[in-house]
């Protein structure tokens, strides 16, 4: 979990935090144009909570976690260590495997909240102090815009992004070839695997959570 | 069904009628082994002729394409989960370049097993039955040491004590002494001999170490392209009639070997003659 999670934290937070000001440095000239600059704050943190904080946290992490797992595993793999596990009566899987998908599907939806934040602090950072931006304007339209549904569904997926970036990462661990090359090899492909598992899972979520909403909206006065 | 020469009781461990393909090479023909308790077997073979995908079978880490591993008459090539894993503690594996957990010390490798299986109350007493593994190995002293700063045979040594760590009734070694100096192989050979007289444990072992063979076989079974093509003790594999036998132990390339040189040549024609290797 220290790991997977606590080191992770600098890496994601950076990322959440650049997503955030390249959105206010991209969307404040098409804004301003229109006078709407001060509803900057709802646009950078739709963007950042529904969208691309989630899924570029969860790459960061494919990358970062995803790649330390399979060379791990895959150098534990080639030197027979996993056999060694094997050897003793211990069931590789649940001593190996199991503990490393409970940690990334329990902290990537954490690391996503941490993304979220520093997103948004880096959006009003840039567009405070070098846009000069109401500062009250900036949260007021934030509050308004984003709604505790976006947030939920945004955390909501890490939960699977962290699950596919788990299994597929000990899986390419556990079935890569021998040597330094078919590490490498088993490291390539799980992060690649990981990245369009990622984006096919945000695809598909926001087709079926788009649906959800839809069709529960009418129903939120009741709730 | 092909009739077995072995049957299920005929001793600790028996391999019937065991066949492995991979893709399409068969690896393991159609062999039948019965290992005798408290007995030394060495398995002795060519590079490739099947010895330790055989022995990876006597403790199920492969599974075979025909045939049955029996354990104590009990059929365990079929078994999976807790079953095969009580099974499994009942024996120590030795691997090649030992397999240490790196990321473990070597006090935390020998307790890895203990911990899997038995419920740990008392601590102290699991620190002395940690020091008196690595004693039995001569490698008490260096548990706060992690696998990466010990050398080659240390870390052979630090997986015997790992191997031994739950008494197992069977202790396999693949290769003990390959890649070792002559002084650490003859250790490793003294070690292997003492754990049999102190722990009347049954060992196979997997070499191609005809020097280390001899001192500690009471058994000698020689593989080639999958299949048994001797087996007896030292005196009987010295004075084998097959070619193939005698070309092994005594360490002579064959004509076939050195025809496949010459017809390996470049340009240049690296013409290879018997005399050539004499």
């Amino acid at each position: 979990m220290n790991t997977i999670g606590v080191k992770s934290v600098p890496v994601v937070m950076a990322t959440g935090a650049f997503v955030g000001m390249i959105l206010a440095v991209q969307t404040y000239g098409q804004l301003a144009s229109m006078g709407l600059e001060e509803r900057l704050g709802v646009l950078i943190n739709i963007a950042v909570v529904k969208e691309l904080g989630p899924v570029l946290a969860a790459i960061m992490l494919a990358g970062r976690v995803g790649g330390a797992l399979t060379a791990e595993l895959g150098t534990m793999n080639v030197t027979e260590q996993i056999a060694a596990v094997e050897s003793m009566g211990t069931d590789p899987v649940k001593y190996l495997v199991a503990p490393r998908v409970l940690s990334c599907l329990l902290l990537t939806p954490a690391l996503i909240v941490y993304a979220d934040l520093l997103g948004i602090f880096g959006g009003y950072l840039v567009s405070v102090l070098q846009f000069k931006i109401n500062s009250g304007a900036y949260w007021d339209y934030s509050a308004i815009g984003i709604e505790l549904w976006d947030v939920g569904t945004g955390v909501f997926k890490g939960l699977f992004f962290g699950g596919a970036i788990a299994l597929i990462s000990c899986y390419k661990g556990f079935t890569c070839r021998e040597g330094a090359q078919g590490v490498g090899e088993a490291c390539t492909e799980a992060f690649v695997g990981c990245f369009i598992s990622i984006l096919a899972l945000n695809y598909i979520f926001a087709v079926v959570l788009d649906a959800t909403y839809k069709t529960f909206w009418p129903l939120r006065p009741l709730l | 069904m092909i009739r077995s020469t072995v049957q299920p009781n005929d001793g600790i461990l028996v391999a019937q009628n065991l066949v492995k393909i991979f893709g399409e090479r068969v690896v393991l023909d159609n062999v039948s082994l019965a290992i005798e308790e408290g007995k030394t077997t060495v398995i002795i073979g060519t590079s490739g002729c099947g010895k330790t995908v055989f022995m990876k079978h006597l403790i199920v880490l492969e599974r075979p394409t025909e045939g049955q591993v029996f354990f104590r008459g009990q059929h365990i090539d079929a078994m999976r989960g807790w079953e095969l894993a009580k099974i499994r503690t009942q024996f120590g594996f030795c691997f090649q370049m030992g397999a240490l957990f790196d990321s473990l010390t070597v006090y935390e490798n020998i307790i890895f097993p203990i911990q899997q299986h038995r419920t740990i109350t008392d601590y102290k007493a699991l620190d002395e039955l940690v020091k008196l593994k690595l004693a039995m190995v001569g490698m008490d002293g260096y548990q706060n040491q992690y696998p990466a700063s010990l050398s080659g045979g240390q870390k052979k040594r630090v997986s015997l004590a790992r191997a031994i760590a739950l008494d197992p009734k069977v202790v396999l070694y693949d290769e003990p002494t390959t890649g070792l100096d002559p002084i650490t192989s003859d250790v490793i050979n003294e070690l292997i001999l003492k754990l049999k007289r102190e722990l009347k444990v049954t060992s196979i072992i997997v070499t191609h170490d005809m020097r280390s063979a001899y001192k500690i076989a009471d058994r000698i079974v020689m593989f080639h392209h999958g299949k048994i093509i001797a087996d007896g003790d030292s005196n009987h594999i010295r004075n084998h009639p097959n070619d193939i036998v005698q070309q092994f132990i005594e360490g002579h390339v064959s004509e076939a070997d050195l025809a496949a040189l010459r017809l390996g040549g470049t340009k240049y024609q690296t013409q290879f003659l018997p005399d050539d290797f004499k």
